[in-house]
């Protein structure tokens, strides 16, 4: 999958992003409540606002560029671990994709992004976090799964960190009592991939 | 701060803006004013939650040459304290130390230690012998 720099494009994901997790701020905090400090939802919220504020001066940016500055902008405005999280990803990737040639196929971007996601949350698989969603979308982006299928596979895999005990971040101070409850990290990240996914299939040209 | 001292500074941060102040407020009153001292408390819109920026801030009030000893609560006052000293950029990031320690017990000691000229690597290691 290829990534194109088309303005137009960055505007409206940044746009879909941010309207999945306004409609969707109370439910993640709710998620949140169960196993955190529920503010999960309101400070994505709080990022995602604060990235489309600035999203005129970002889609006018490359896309590795502007990926390094919707990173930053979420470190600096979520307030929360999901902040740094999320930022490493966009940052990595905007790097990545600066530092590999044209041809890179983009799943190979997102791996060394998502690497570096769990290097600064010192997680791994099945720690129930986020990234019990994105290593299973990369493994979907890697096979070339139809971005339909991508989507399917990111809702599955939140879902399934119901059954996972928490080993990182707040949940993990639960113990045995977080199994049972979907990771809100882990919800938020399969809300914004079927988002993309959705956008994608819809305004990108096959 | 001043930045004459060559002592090493202490940075607190906590997800609370009243902890983080409290407990600078406790340090400045045992220590006086020999540690440069900075605090970072609660997200950018001072509720609950941990800002990089503002603690990026915090770290560059409390700078010393000889390095800066941050503390901190849970979870995302980590991984919040380590982006901003990634932020920081090459060299002052390498100076930095996130502290292993009990917030309060911690930072008391740490500043003690460091208002005796102690290095970096001394302040935090006695900052960290109180960890179980």
């Amino acid at each position: 999958m290829a990534v194109q720099a088309e303005p137009v494009l960055v505007a409206g994901l940044i746009e879909v992003c941010r309207a999945t997790i306004a409609e969707n701020s109370d439910h993640l905090c709710a998620l949140d409540r169960a196993i955190g400090d529920g503010d999960h939802g309101t400070n994505m919220r709080r990022g995602c606002e604060a990235v489309s504020a600035e999203g005129e001066n970002l889609s006018s940016l490359p896309f590795p560029d502007a990926m390094e500055k919707i990173g930053l902008t979420l470190v600096m405005n979520v307030g929360g671990a999901a902040g740094p999280l999320y930022g490493t990803l966009l940052m990595e990737i905007g790097r990545e994709l600066r530092r590999s040639d044209e041809k890179a196929d983009f799943s190979q971007v997102l791996k060394q992004a998502i690497d570096a996601v769990a290097r600064r949350g010192r997680a791994h698989a099945g720690d129930k976090t986020l990234l019990d969603v994105l290593y299973p979308v990369h493994a979907a982006l890697a096979s070339r799964s139809p971005l339909g299928a991508i989507a399917r596979r990111a809702e599955r895999s939140a879902n399934r960190t119901a059954d996972m005990k928490a080993m990182r971040g707040r949940a993990a101070y639960l113990g045995d009592r977080s199994i049972g409850h979907v990771d809100p990290g882990a919800s938020s990240c399969a809300l914004l991939t079927t988002a993309i996914c959705r956008y994608l299939g819809e305004h990108r040209p096959q | 701060m001043n930045g004459k001292t060559a002592n090493v500074g202490i940075v607190i941060v906590s997800h609370s803006p009243l902890v983080a102040r409290g407990i600078a407020d406790m340090v400045r009153q045992m220590v006086g004013d020999s540690v440069p001292l900075a605090w970072s408390g609660g997200n950018a819109h001072g509720e609950l939650g941990t800002d990089a920026g503002g603690i990026l801030k915090a770290i560059e009030a409390a700078w010393s040459d000889a390095g800066v000893a941050v503390f901190v609560d849970l979870g995302g006052a980590e991984t919040n304290s380590e982006m901003a000293i990634e932020m920081l950029g090459l060299p002052r990031a390498t100076l930095v130390s996130i502290c292993n320690a009990p917030l309060v017990e911690g930072a008391v000691i740490a500043a003690a230690e460091a208002s005796g000229g102690a290095s970096l690597a001394k302040v935090v290691a006695t900052a960290e012998e109180l960890s179980p």
